[in-house]
């Protein structure tokens, strides 16, 4: 990989992070409020069958963990047991479309 | 935290147990016990080690006054420029442990090869390259300007090492130039006179560069100049995103 594609990869692990630090304060505020104000599961896919805008911040926050955890996760493989290299790469590409295809059916799931 | 320092009127103890590295990577610690004294530094007490205990003790020395960094050691777990830390501020007990410094091979006991410390720096495009003859006038930069301040910031790094050997992700990453190279790289890109930044930035980005850096400060936690190389490869990532940004890297 050369240096312009691993700058790359950099700068999209931080925006993505940037963007999971405001999904996950939303999520959890979201699930707080479902638990304290005691919503079925019936009445929480009632609230989310349909409603646009939470598929498009569901759809968003997959995304963001599609593109930073196979980052992140690409360079602790590297520190911590020296794995590098083009077979690294295609695993951690591998593991990204599985997070995003696993998140984005959860989230269709949910709207349909 | 620093043990506290001992007032003048505290008897010393009288001597102190001191655990050096022998051998190569291969090697084990050795037990000495030095006579302790007033205002006793570390490299005091490997220089007592080798001319009164044990000659065949290797280490390096020159300056002994802060100035050449070539006593860099780790004391006690930190490294250090051994002539300028006194024992009274690190012995733990009475106790002190010195081994060569971290993330470089060791040749012998206290000797590091620092040729990949020096080597990283000539990858990182360490060498000023100007563009003037002496035929031309002398560049006008002034002291006051934002990238001459950044300058001064960085440029009193020595080469010692010891953020070298601070540094955890050189210990994870060895190909990772590490904060001093970064660090003399900054001081270069924010020099007006350079003319090989587009070639440095390239140099120093990417997995092996700066964007390895995970900010955990142990350099500038540890560099005995007070110098912030964290600073300068935060600055390096701008300026490198800024080159790309441009079509330049």
């Amino acid at each position: 990989m050369n240096v312009r594609a691993q700058v790359l990869l950099w700068t999209a692990q931080r925006i993505s992070a940037a963007v999971l630090a405001l999904c996950v304060v939303v999520h959890l505020v979201t699930m707080i409020y479902a638990v304290r104000h005691g919503l079925s599961a019936a009445e929480i896919l009632g609230r989310t069958h349909g409603n646009h805008g939470w598929l498009a911040f569901y759809v968003t926050f997959v995304a963001a963990v599609a593109v930073h955890a196979p980052i992140g996760v690409r360079t602790i493989v590297g520190e911590s047991f020296g794995w590098r290299g083009m077979l690294v790469d295609l695993a951690v590409i591998a593991l990204g479309l599985v997070l995003a295809l696993w998140g984005w059916r959860a989230a269709f799931a949910v709207f349909a | 935290m620093n043990p506290p320092h001992p007032s003048p009127l505290t008897p010393l103890p009288r001597t102190l147990s001191v655990r050096v590295w022998r051998g190569a990577e291969a090697g084990e610690f050795r037990a000495y016990d030095v006579p302790r004294q007033a205002s006793q530094t570390v490299l005091d007490v490997v220089t007592h080690i080798q001319r009164h205990i044990d000659p065949t003790l290797s280490y390096r020395f020159a300056c002994r006054v802060g100035m050449c960094g070539s006593c860099a050691m780790n004391v006690n777990g930190k490294a250090r420029w051994t002539c300028r830390t006194h024992v009274a501020d690190v012995a733990v007990d009475g106790a002190l442990e010195i081994a060569p410094l971290r993330n470089l091979p060791m040749v012998k006991d206290l000797v590091t090869d620092m040729a990949p410390f020096f080597d990283k720096m000539a990858q990182a495009k360490s060498s000023f390259q100007g563009s003037r003859t002496r035929a031309d006038d002398f560049a006008r930069v002034m002291p006051d300007s934002p990238r001459r301040k950044e300058v001064d910031a960085a440029i009193e790094c020595i080469g010692c090492g010891v953020c070298y050997s601070a540094c955890d992700v050189v210990t994870w990453n060895p190909a990772y130039l590490g904060p001093a190279a970064l660090n003399r790289a900054w001081t270069l890109v924010n020099d007006v006179r350079d003319v090989a930044n587009d070639q440095r930035l390239a140099a120093v980005a990417g997995d092996a560069g700066c964007h390895a850096c995970h900010t955990q400060m142990s350099c500038t936690e540890r560099c005995p100049k007070q110098i912030s190389p964290t600073a300068g490869i935060a600055g390096l990532k701008r300026a490198i995103a800024g080159a790309v940004l441009k079509g330049r890297l």
